[in-house]
């Protein structure tokens, strides 16, 4: 009865199926199209994973102060303790800072852990550069064994006049089943 | 029956079916499909409602007394599911099968075995979603919207379960949309051009499109959900790389197209019936196809309005807010539009106008109280409260529900042969009418004095409202069981027998071939003059 449209409708479908799976593909091409925008434009916090490289002739702005706060937290389930030594520190933009932090592994077992670091608010993740941080790789710690981990920075003189403080969370995770960092035994 | 059979026996090729289950399991007859979905819509209905009476149970007064509070997170989770997935969609599918071939002149769907597959692996996922609540530890309780981390690190062992019955049912509606698509687009009687076609037609085209646009995203959502708990990818979790909030970006990437999917189709439906018993016109019938399309373009710009609180830039919140706004423009042309076509209309009571008139009033409420959500200061105190419950059952329950049984008595003469019961008919109008508000109206009150979503116990000063809440809700669901007898009345051929026209306003292909509608129609097309 609908004979003559049988091979239109062939091509329809056709064409409304790679929608589809155009459309699913998508979804997925999402994930890595988030992950460009807010590099561009920070809106989620997220600092880089690397590390920048410090010039030793940048100009400090003396005439400026910015208040940089740290906080840490555990994920749930992860039971190291973890603190910043450092809580706030007041810096001129431009100049190179270091800050430590103390973890100690308390069970008496092997645990490794990965912190995440997260800036509020967000846009001035991109002018905050890391040169060492241990949030670049995972931590081993060994049971009962405690660290100090020392954390290099400095704030980007392009740093918006308005943000005068900011906070760098840390949010420290238990990756240990997932690891791929060997624990080497004592 | 069987008198038609015999009847009909000179011709057996013509109206040749199976008997028994059979003709249901095999038939490609796009009548039987949409009887099909619209049976498997209400039985959705009535058990996602046995949910909803279990959590209108518990939250009767304070303190837990009736479900433990994980089962409690999952009734509101799988009635959720159940309505969006089960009820109202299905729904809207079965009015598209049943009524698009006849408004357009087509002897059935384009794709009539597909069709069939689209319906039949429906029950296989309902039953997979449901059988997951009898498991040990439960079925999914993180909410319809699923959020990473709670339903990846946090859920149960069901979850995949979930995911999968998740994925049929997008098959399932996709195969639909096709359908539609390739229906509308091929199989339109010589005459009938793109602004001839019925508003039903019109919307349930762009809705299909929505859902093909969609649907495919959602499936991309559950699929990273599945690997990050069973295989170990890190799509949402920020140990691995990942970002749970980007969870809600692509979820409510597909969320948002997905609630005018829900509410599309009733404007199609409205603008027939506020016609038909104005005995008019539909005043500004090309404006109301630009603002379909409007509502449908815009829905993909607005998502981000559900995550006010996630901590999104300025700039973001400005532009999602304004977006929003937006689109009460197209939705307020509609109504303005159903008001100037009954404007000096002579009109009449009977129940398919009765339920426009009420989804036309109601669903301007649930617009409104979006409206109110979407100015982003005052988002953040309505955010995750009553009111967010308020505002989307007024849309979805006085809306896209009201619209499907305003549908169902419009057409159902057609369907069926016989008027339904009118007594019962006004009682199920008047009791469902009137529980719905002392349900949901109350609701936006506790929402604005803060009591959450989601929470199986409340503070004290919401237990009056609370109540009446629970009363309106018993009583919504008791109203229901009416509904059904007067469907099983109708269809058991109980009533006075229809015309072909029905409703002496009608105007459209539908109302030109007998009432009940003969198995095939439109063997040869009809001129559209």
């Amino acid at each position: 009865m609908t004979q003559p449209s049988q091979s239109n409708n062939n091509r329809m479908v056709i064409k409304l199926v790679a929608i589809v799976i155009g459309m699913f593909g998508f979804g997925f091409a999402l994930v890595p199209l988030y992950d460009v925008f807010c590099d561009i434009t920070g809106i989620n916090g997220k600092t880089n994973p690397y590390a920048a490289t410090y010039d030793v002739n940048t100009d400090v702005d003396t005439s400026r102060e910015i208040t940089v706060e740290f906080i840490t937290r555990n994920q749930s389930g992860m039971v190291w303790d973890f603190e910043a030594r450092t809580k706030r520190i007041t810096v001129h933009p431009g100049e190179l800072n270091t800050v430590e932090f103390y973890v100690k592994n308390p069970t008496a077992k092997d645990i490794v852990g990965q912190a995440i670091p997260s800036v509020s608010p967000g846009t001035a993740a991109l002018y905050l550069n890391k040169t060492e941080c241990f949030c670049f790789e995972q931590q081993p710690l060994q049971a009962g064994e405690e660290a100090l981990m020392p954390m290099q920075f400095y704030v980007d003189p392009q740093l918006p006049e308005d943000i005068k403080v900011f906070t760098l969370s840390y949010t420290l995770y238990d990756v240990t089943g997932t690891s791929s960092v060997a624990m080497n035994r004592g | 029956m069987s008198s038609v059979a015999d009847d009909l026996h000179h011709d057996e090729h013509h109206d040749h079916k199976p008997a028994g289950i059979m003709r249901w399991l095999l038939t490609t007859n796009h009548k039987d499909i949409g009887t099909l979905y619209l049976w498997f819509a209400f039985i959705m209905f009535l058990v996602g409602g046995a949910m909803a009476m279990v959590i209108r149970a518990e939250l009767f007064q304070p303190g837990l007394q009736i479900v433990e509070p994980n089962f409690f997170n999952q009734m509101t989770t799988v009635h959720g599911l159940i309505m969006v997935f089960g009820a109202v969609m299905p729904a809207f599918t079965g009015l598209a099968n049943w009524m698009v071939p006849l408004m357009i002149g087509a002897p059935d769907m384009a794709l009539p075995r597909m069709n069939n597959w689209s319906f039949w692996i429906l029950p296989g996922a309902f039953l997979i979603l449901l059988s997951s609540l009898f498991l040990e530890g439960g079925g999914p309780n993180f909410g319809w919207t699923f959020y990473a981390p709670l339903s990846t690190t946090f859920s149960n062992d069901s979850t995949a379960l979930f995911v999968f019955s998740v994925h049929i049912m997008g098959i399932s509606s996709i195969m639909g949309a096709i359908n539609v698509i390739v229906t509308i687009f091929n199989m339109r009687a010589p005459g009938m051009t793109w602004m001839k076609m019925p508003m039903f037609v019109w919307t349930w085209l762009i809705t299909a499109f929505l859902l093909i646009a969609v649907m495919p995203v959602l499936a991309g959502a559950v699929t990273m959900v599945l690997t990050d708990k069973y295989f170990g990818t890190s799509f949402f979790d920020a140990a691995g790389g990942g970002d749970p909030v980007m969870f809600q970006h692509i979820f409510w990437f597909f969320g948002h197209p997905e609630v005018y999917i829900m509410i599309l189709p009733a404007f199609g439906i409205i603008s027939h019936i506020v016609p038909t018993f104005s005995r008019k016109r539909l005043f500004g019938y090309s404006s109301m196809v630009y603002a379909t399309a409007s509502i449908a373009l815009l829905s993909f710009i607005v998502w981000a309005h559900h995550m006010f609180t996630t901590g999104m830039p300025l700039f973001a919140e400005m532009f999602f807010m304004f977006a929003t706004m937006l689109i009460s423009v197209p939705t307020g042309v509609k109504v303005f539009n159903w008001v100037a076509t009954m404007w000096r209309g002579s009109i009449s009571y009977e129940m398919p106008m009765m339920f426009a008139l009420a989804f036309i009033v109601l669903f301007t409420i649930g617009g409104f109280s979006g409206l109110m959500l979407a100015i982003t200061p005052v988002d953040f105190q309505y955010h995750d409260t009553y009111f967010v419950v308020a505002h989307f059952h007024y849309v979805l329950v006085t809306g896209a529900v009201f619209s499907i049984m305003a549908a169902v008595y419009y057409w159902l003469p057609k369907w069926c042969g016989k008027m339904y019961d009118v007594t019962l008919a006004k009682w199920h109008f008047w009791c469902s009418m009137i529980s719905v508000n002392l349900l949901f109206f109350p609701m936006h009150f506790v929402g604005l004095a803060g009591m959450p979503r989601r929470i199986p116990d409340y503070a004290l000063q919401f237990a009056d409202f609370n109540k009446w809440i629970s009363i309106g809700g018993f009583a919504f669901g008791l109203s229901q069981l009416i509904f059904l007898a007067l469907v099983i009345k109708a269809s058991r051929k109980i009533g006075e027998p229809a015309t072909a026209q029905v409703w002496d306003g009608a105007e459209g292909l539908e109302w030109e071939v007998p009432s009940p509608a003969p198995y095939h129609t439109f063997e040869t097309p009809p001129e559209v003059k």
